[in-house]
Formats: C-alpha cells, sequence, structure tokens
C-alpha cells in the first residue's frame, strides 16, 4: 500500500494496517463481532510482513500472551468487543501492575449479556474507572473517525512505552464497520525504545529481570500503589480533547466518539436556528479533560451530555461542572444511535429554558 | 601453637548449590518437594550454561516466589494462565528456552484451558507440572488430583466421585494431542527418581531446539503441610497413593533420535 495517498478503508481494517505500520511485533486475538476484522486482516498480512499473530483458544488466554510477550519486550496489541473485553479484566490489571506497555482495543457492542453486536459506549465505565480490580488506569483514547482508529494506534503504542502502561482504544461498532477516507502513516515512524526490565535471558552483566504483581509486604504493596498514583498524576498533561464551535457557546454538548460527531452535526442545525452551541470531545476518556469541560460549561445557559448508554461519563461531565451550570444527558442504549433530529430538541429545550436538569 | 582454620584444610567439593540458585532462603515447608525441584531445575541450567538464553513462567502457587530463588529471568503469571503467558514470550523469543512451572489447581483446573491449547499448538516450552494432589498456596483444598477418598480442607469427608468427581489425569490427556513431543512423570521422593527428573529435564530444553512442541513432565510431589504429614510420612503416603494413580514413567517420547 503506497503512502500518503487517501485510501477508502474499514475502521477496523485501517487500525489493523496500522497497527503493522507501528511496528506491532505481536497480536493476540479471539474473534468477536464486530472486529473480527482486525484478527482476518492481521493473520493475513502479518505472516507476509513481520511479526506474530496468535489466534487464543479465548479472551482470557490472549491477554496473558499480551501479558508474556510485553513482558518479553515485544510491542504487542490485542483487539476485542465488550463481552470479550469484560472476559480479560483480570490480566489487564495484572499488566498494569506490572506496568507492561500495550495496546488494547475495545470496539464497543451493546449489552449487559451478550447483548447486541450494534455499536454502543457502554464500557466507559469499565474502560475509564479501572474494570479489573485494585487501584489502576489505563490510557483510554476514544477516536470518531477511521482516521483516528488509524492515527491512534501509532499514539497509543507511545503513549504505552512512555509511560509503561497499558493504553486501550475505546471504540465502537459502528467506528469499526464503516468505511472512510484514511490516510495511513508510513511504517518506521515509529522507534522501538530501549526496554532494560524485559525478561530477554540473563546475561552475566546485569541483575535478573523479573516481572511479578506480588507485593506480600504492606509497605511495599502501598509503594507500589503510590508510584502508580505518581505515574497516573503526570499522565494528567496528556489530557486531550477538541472544541468543535464557539468558545462561550450558550449550549454546550459534551460527546465522545461516535456521538460527538453526530452532535457536532446538531449543534450545526441548532446554530442554523440562531441558537449557539458548541461541542467539546474528550478525545483522551483517561486522563480526562475536567478543566477544559469545567471551563467551557462556566458561562453556558446548560450542558448536554450525549452517549450511547445509559450516563457514564455525565458523571465526569458533573464532577468537572460542580453545579455551576445545570447538566442534562440524552442517552440511547441497545445499539441505537442517537440521531442530529432528537438531540436538536434537546439542544432547543435548553436554550428555551423548557427544562430543568 | 599454630592454628588451623577449616579454611587451611583443603578439601574437594563434592556438592555445591547451583550458581543460577540464589542466595535467598526459600519459604518452602520443610519436606516440600518445590525446593528440590527449584534446584534440579537450576542445576540443569548451569550444566547446559543456558541462564542467559532461559526465560521461566511462574504462576500463583506455592510457587509463585520461584523468581527469588531462581537467578534467571522470570515472569509471575495470573493464576492458570502460565501456558499463555509462555506463549506469549516463546512466540516473540523464539530462540530462548521457556518454561512454565505450575501447580496442579494451575495447570488442571483454572488453566485447564490454556494448558491443552498450549500443548495443542506445541508450543515449544517446557510444561513442569508439581502435582501435589492439593491446593498448597490456599491452605490444603481440594485439587482436580487429589485422590478419591482424601481428605482436604473442602472434602472434610473424603473426595467423593459422585459429589466433585474424578481425579483428572491431565498428563495422559495432553500426551494424545500431536502438539506433545515429549510426556512424561516423574518424582522427587528418593535420590534416584531425582536424578531421573533432571535427566527428563535436560532432555526436554535440548528438546526445544528441535522445535517439535511442548515438553511435559509431571513431577508427582507432596505437600506435607497440606496433607497435615511428616515429611517422611508424606512420601510414604505418596508411593502408596498416588503411584497406582500416577505411575511414574514416560508416556510420550520423541521417535527420532
Ligand atoms: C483468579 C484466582 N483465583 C484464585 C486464586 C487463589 N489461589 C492461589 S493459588 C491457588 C491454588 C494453588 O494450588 P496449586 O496450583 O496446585 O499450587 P500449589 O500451591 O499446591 O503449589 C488458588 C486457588 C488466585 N490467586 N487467583
Amino acid at each position: 500500500m503506497e503512502n500518503g495517498t487517501p485510501k477508502l478503508m474499514k475502521g477496523n481494517e485501517a487500525l489493523a494496517e496500522s497497527a503493522i505500520r507501528a511496528g506491532m511485533q505481536a497480536y493476540f486475538g479471539y474473534p468477536i463481532t464486530p472486529q473480527s476484522e482486525v484478527i482476518e486482516y492481521l493473520t493475513a498480512e502479518v505472516p507476509k510482513r513481520h511479526g506474530v499473530v496468535l489466534q487464543a483458544e479465548s479472551e482470557v488466554a490472549a491477554i496473558n500472551m499480551v501479558f508474556g510477550a510485553a513482558g518479553a519486550g515485544a510491542r504487542v496489541m490485542t483487539t476485542s468487543s465488550s463481552p470479550g473485553i469484560s472476559l480479560m479484566q483480570e490480566g489487564i490489571s495484572y499488566i498494569a501492575a506490572a506496568e507492561l506497555p500495550c495496546l488494547l482495543v475495545n470496539v464497543q457492542r451493546g449489552g449487559p449479556g451478550l447483548g447486541t453486536i450494534q455499536p454502543a459506549q457502554g464500557d466507559y465505565f469499565q474502560a475509564v474507572k479501572g474494570g479489573g480490580h485494585g487501584d489502576y488506569h489505563m490510557i483510554v483514547l476514544a477516536p470518531a473517525s477511521v482516521q483516528e482508529m488509524s492515527d491512534f494506534v501509532f499514539d497509543g503504542f507511545k503513549l504505552a512505552e512512555q509511560y509503561r502502561t497499558p493504553v486501550m482504544i475505546l471504540t465502537d461498532g459502528a467506528l469499526g464497520q464503516m468505511m472512510e477516507k484514511v490516510i495511513l502513516k508510513p511504517e518506521g515512524s515509529l522507534p522501538y525504545p530501549e526496554k532494560p526490565w524485559a525478561t530477554t535471558g540473563k546475561p552475566k552483566s546485569r541483575e535478573r529481570n523479573f516481572i511479578t504483581t506480588l507485593h506480600m509486604e504492606s509497605e511495599s504493596m502501598e509503594e507500589v500503589n503510590n508510584r502508580l498514583q505518581e505515574k497516573y498524576k503526570e499522565i494528567q498533561k496528556e489530557v486531550r480533547y477538541q472544541l468543535i464551535g464557539d468558545k462561550d457557546a450558550d449550549v454546550l454538548l459534551v460527546a465522545f466518539g461516535l456521538t460527538a460527531r453526530i452532535c457536532s452535526k446538531a449543534a450545526e442545525m441548532a446554530r442554523e436556528k440562531g441558537i449557539n452551541a458548541a461541542v467539546l470531545r474528550p478525545i483522551t476518556l483517561y486522563p480526562y479533560p475536567y478543566t477544559a469541560v469545567a471551563e467551557h460549561a462556566k458561562n453556558a445557559a446548560g450542558v448536554l451530555t450525549v452517549e450511547m448508554n445509559a450516563g457514564q461519563m455525565v458523571e465526569d461531565v458533573r464532577l468537572a461542572v460542580n453545579g455551576a451550570t445545570p447538566v442534562h444527558f440524552k442517552g440511547r442504549t441497545g445499539g441505537m444511535i442517537p440521531s442530529p433530529e432528537e438531540i436538536l430538541v434537546e439542544i432547543e429545550a435548553i436554550a428555551n429554558h423548557t427544562i430543568h436538569a | 601453637m599454630e592454628t588451623r582454620t577449616i579454611n587451611d584444610i583443603e578439601m574437594e567439593v563434592v556438592y555445591q548449590k547451583p550458581e543460577t540458585l540464589t542466595e535467598t532462603q526459600m519459604h518452602y515447608c520443610p519436606g516440600c518437594g518445590h525446593g528440590t525441584i527449584h534446584k534440579i531445575l537450576m542445576e540443569v541450567i548451569d550444566d547446559m550454561g543456558i541462564q542467559d538464553r532461559t526465560v521461566g513462567v511462574a504462576p500463583v502457587g506455592c510457587s509463585v516466589f520461584a523468581y527469588n530463588y531462581m537467578n534467571i529471568d522470570m515472569q509471575e503469571a495470573a493464576h492458570g494462565r502460565a501456558g499463555a503467558a509462555a506463549t506469549g514470550v516463546k512466540r516473540v523469543l523464539p530462540d530462548k528456552y521457556v518454561f512454565s512451572y505450575q501447580g496442579d489447581g494451575d495447570l488442571a483446573a483454572i488453566g485447564t484451558g490454556e494448558t491443552i491449547h498450549t500443548v495443542n499448538r506445541g508450543e515449544n516450552i517446557l510444561m513442569l507440572f508439581i502435582n501435589n494432589a492439593i491446593y498448597g498456596m490456599t491452605g490444603g483444598q481440594m485439587a482436580p488430583t487429589s485422590i478419591l477418598g482424601q481428605i482436604t480442607s473442602t472434602t472434610p469427608f473424603g473426595r467423593d466421585a459422585a459429589a466433585i468427581g474424578y481425579p483428572l489425569k491431565i498428563t495422559e490427556l495432553v500426551a494424545h494431542l500431536p502438539g506433545a513431543y515429549f510426556v512424561t512423570r516423574q518424582s522427587v521422593h528418593t535420590a534416584a527418581a531425582v536424578r531421573k527428573l533432571k535427566k527428563a529435564i535436560e532432555m526436554s530444553f535440548r528438546y526445544q531446539d528441535r522445535k517439535k512442541g511442548t515438553c511435559f513432565i509431571e513431577i508427582v510431589s507432596n505437600c506435607p503441610s497440606g496433607w497435615k504429614m511428616t515429611p517422611l510420612q508424606a512420601n510414604e503416603w505418596l508411593v502408596k497413593n498416588m503411584f497406582p494413580l500416577y505411575p511414574i514413567g514416560d508416556i510420550k517420547v520423541p521417535k527420532e533420535i
């Protein structure tokens, strides 16, 4: 594939091709709709190019293969969708505790349970607040286009290795399945950092490396936690968001991923009707752009959070706004995608003071 | 008068600890097989001179602290997932020697899926399976390999097949898989048994060079604390009760030499 020229690609395939170009050395995964194109693409392409690709016997096995390969120093990725990501939670907690860099992708579908294969954003809490046991976080990136499905693979590997932490791309079935124009970054643009801690076989010249998450003395376990928390503090500087519209809009919409795109259409329709509406799109869901949300919500008449779930990110919006402005919520679930028209109704109600938070 | 210290006497070294065993005092209970198995394993690594090319994976179980004793690069995997973690290591470091070191609960209960599929893929690793017929680390609960009638903290009236099924002979099971290259069952209850185990471990490392499949060694071991016996009683119990069910010997050997 040529560099620099736009291609028409499915989100899942753009992500898979980008992983190869980003120098991924190993992929372990298990099929699940709506992300199976990733493993299908990789099982066809990786043997012709470079690296390891392996269909694991389960998501539990896949995430622990990621643990092993990441611990051995490889640039490694797994992808799945909601139920599969649930199965991986113990492994993710171990990976965060062992401070192993890796890239995880959740192409979300509707839940709970087996749910539906249609797109949803119901795994926000799981991705952002922990998901597995213990005090840990991962950096969570939320793409809103096929272009970002590609770009965030590079960013994800880079951040993972910089901070020695798992990074998750939290996307959804619509972004995974839809085709858009995308310009892919060239191969070899992401250098490999030194990993002196990796278990590659102990030469005489250094002490043995071991990767563990066990700390039997409370003092040393707390020390590990303090170190992790320090790292999460440092990670706060990686906050990314996008403002679409005026800095001091009357109605501030807050939405991530696919819903942010729909919201920007709704905001455009509102502006045509004389309502000054803008969209703040968190790009990093962890770290969360609390300050930006607070800043832009301060002088608005109301804030509207739109999500494809029953109200998850809205809790962070409320934390950010801290009562300064009424915060409203519009959610669709089960694979239903909110239309710009139904969001417009909410915007109008906020602008006309006909609803109360 | 001239005083002579022990250092002045020239002595022949007849026994020494392998270099790749650290100085750390082991936490294992008196009489436990883990210590002996650790030592044998490290002796083989010393003898073969492969410390710099070996990566071990020890998951949760009594041997979770193996990395404190083995002076090699190691990973501590989640309970049951050593097969998967070792697969991850070996796939990205195909020319390194990789082994997993797992208990019966780890390998044959919570990690059964990983065990079978690791062997079925013929991962070029050595899986060391320490069968002590009990969960040592968590205080003596029933293991998949506990024998019928065996009293444990969760089978207080003895293991009853009708209630909880039969002892799982997972070694025979994996031996059926084409991915298994060398499958053997050994023990460490006598000096002669230890020597045989050492040979089996050495062969398993050598076989990794051939890249022909998984080497799988079950070691019928003991758990004096969990079984509530003295070390001597434990070894006698092992011979009398475990060997009939878990007979010692090779189960699958490579055809070519
Ligand atoms: C997911 C999970 N479940 C349960 C445990 C608790 N646990 C730790 S070790 C163990 C069993 C250990 O038995 P075995 O694998 O036979 O090894 P041994 O301690 O006998 O050497 C259990 C149940 C755990 N650590 N993680």
